[in-house]
């Protein structure tokens, strides 16, 4: 939910209407758990989940398998998926591009936990191009005060240039 | 100014705004994040609020009961179970006149327990005399506070009021909300004055019984404060219309009904899945519109006739039940259509937070074109 809502902030500070949400009820640390962002130029009037994504971030790469993650993606979809294992097999949708960053990783070097919403967060801005740079960073000092925000933004960064986001 | 937070925070953020004096409130899913912020604000000294730890919905209620009789302006948040175990402290603050506002996370009762959303929990109050006002979205919650505080403490009403919002739905979402800034809810709200308080140097017991000589004149005297809360809210919602650019003077309010041959009828969040729903059948020529109904209670019977002239057919949508009849929205609406020609149909939906999308309220649109409904839409009759 955090990377969803720091995702969705930040398309708001980058000049868009947003709307983040967990899917209800079971937001617990490390439990599988699904979270939700629109954004639109217009006010977003729409409450219902998302069933038809045209991008998708796979936090933790074990679900894959368990759970259809890629499920309701169509052509020109973008998928993130956190895996230290860039030959894995996802069986994704045709047109579907995927990206993988090894996300735990550089969480563990840039913050010292494997907590990678900030580190996923840079990665889908360089993907999908939906997110600037700036507006990233200023939603992540919002967010992280000292240490903490350089930390996190550093993380952001190093995924955005390890994707070949625009600079 | 735009800012994005969650649902729950924003409500948080606006309560605080409106000064209350005293806060008590008990914990319990998804109304949690409201009273959280609300208890971190009061031991930061952001507000200048007791901040009462109870054991309990009833306890919570109790105290803002006996806060309030004390002249203080005070405000609780609950839902589902909590307001269940908050029933006989909601009549009692009825009768004793008391402008108490509080915040309901909607959610749907036990058993079985669910934490999730519909409305059951507000609407199975709806005889209690509370005012009744559902949000669409998390601007429209945050506003309904500051206006619910005006409407309540107007010594013509002096009665308590409900502001309902989708638990999880919206509580739990984080979208762009305009708040008014301190110096706004000052100019808009005036310091509660209240019309008698609990004086030691002026003694007044309130709550005391009544005789049959007195009971009914007392229900009356109630029931009449309640009619005068329509007008009392049509009066807040335009000077805050006025003031700062957002008109709540509607108690129903229509979206493209002007040439509608169905309406849909709603309240809460599934009013925007709606509005979204209704827009792609218009692009297929289908001449369908919306009716928002945002005070439940006083309910705006007259304004429903009104705003559905013309309709042939009309949708409601229930996220409740009474058991036994049908949705209580849709009893409502059809007595308030009664004599109209209209068809009027009852679609229980959403309920224990099963999720409504755009194609389900075609699906209903569809349904009472075809004169089917009174129905649960989306039965699973595979599981029964």
């Amino acid at each position: 939910m955090t990377a969803a809502e720091l995702i969705a902030f930040a398309a708001f500070e980058g000049g868009v209407y947003a709307q983040a949400f967990p899917a209800f009820g079971v937001e617990r640390r490390g439990a599988p758990v699904q979270a939700f962002v629109r954004f639109s130029d217009e006010k977003i009037r729409l409450r219902s989940q998302i069933y038809e994504p045209d991008y998708i971030i796979v936090q933790d790469p074990t679900l894959i398998g368990d759970v259809d993650v890629f499920m309701g993606m169509k052509e020109g979809g973008i998928a993130i998926v956190n895996t230290e294992k860039p030959d894995f097999d996802p069986r994704v949708p045709e047109g579907v591009k995927v990206y993988t960053i090894d996300a735990t990783t550089i969480a563990l070097e840039e913050l010292g936990v494997p907590i990678t919403n900030t580190t996923l967060m840079g990665a889908f801005a360089a993907a999908t191009g939906e997110i600037k740079l700036e507006p990233l960073e200023h939603a992540l000092r919002s967010r992280f005060s000292g240490s903490m925000a350089d930390r996190n933004v550093k993380a952001a960064e190093r995924a955005y240039h390890q994707i070949g986001g625009a600079v | 100014m735009l800012e994005f937070m969650e649902g729950s925070h924003a409500v948080a953020e606006i309560v605080k705004r409106c000064r209350p004096q005293v806060i008590a409130a008990y914990p319990i899913t998804p109304q949690t994040h409201i009273v959280e912020d609300l208890a971190q604000m009061v031991a930061n000294c952001e507000i200048d609020a007791e901040y009462i730890t109870v054991e309990s919905e009833f306890s919570a209620l109790s105290a803002c009961l006996g806060a309030s009789a004390a002249g203080s302006r005070v405000y609780s948040a609950t839902t589902s179970q909590g307001l269940a175990l908050m029933f006989e402290v909601c009549f009692n603050a009825t009768g004793m006149r008391q402008p108490i506002v509080m915040t309901i996370a909607n959610r749907s009762l036990g058993a079985p327990l669910s934490i999730w959303n519909d409305q059951q929990d507000s609407i199975s109050l709806r005889d209690s005399g509370w005012l009744q006002f559902y949000a669409e979205d998390n601007q429209e919650a945050a506003d309904l506070h500051v206006i619910a505080y005006r409407v309540c403490e107007d010594h013509d009403i002096l009665l308590p009021a409900f502001v309902c919002f989708d638990g999880f739905i919206l509580t739990h979402t984080f979208e762009p909300v305009t708040l008014l800034t301190q110096e706004e809810v000052d100019a808009y709200l005036p310091a509660f004055t209240p019309y008698q308080r609990l004086d030691a140097a002026n003694p007044l017991s309130m709550g005391m019984y009544a005789t049959p000589e007195y009971y009914t004149e007392f229900r009356y005297e109630v029931d009449r404060a309640m009619q005068r809360a329509k007008q009392a809210f049509i009066k807040a919602g335009r000077e805050f219309g006025e003031l700062f650019g957002r008109d709540y003077s509607a108690l129903v309010e229509g979206y493209r009904l002007d040439d509608a041959d169905t309406a849909l009828v709603a309240m809460g969040s599934i009013c925007g899945t709606a509005k979204d729903a209704i827009d792609e059948m218009r692009e297929h020529g289908r001449k369908v519109g919306l009716l928002k109904i945002r005070t439940y209670r006083p309910f705006p019977a007259q304004e429903i006739a009104d705003a559905l002239k013309g309709v042939s057919t009309v949708a409601v949508l229930d996220k409740n039940i009474s058991l036994g009849n049908g949705g209580a929205v849709g009893t409502e609406v059809k007595s308030a259509l009664y004599g109209s020609g209209a068809a009027v149909y009852d679609y229980i939906i959403a309920l224990g937070g099963r999720d409504v999308r755009k194609r389900d309220i075609a699906a209903v649109v569809d349904l009472a074109e075809k004169g089917k409904g009174d129905l649960f839409y989306g039965l699973r009759t595979e599981v029964l």
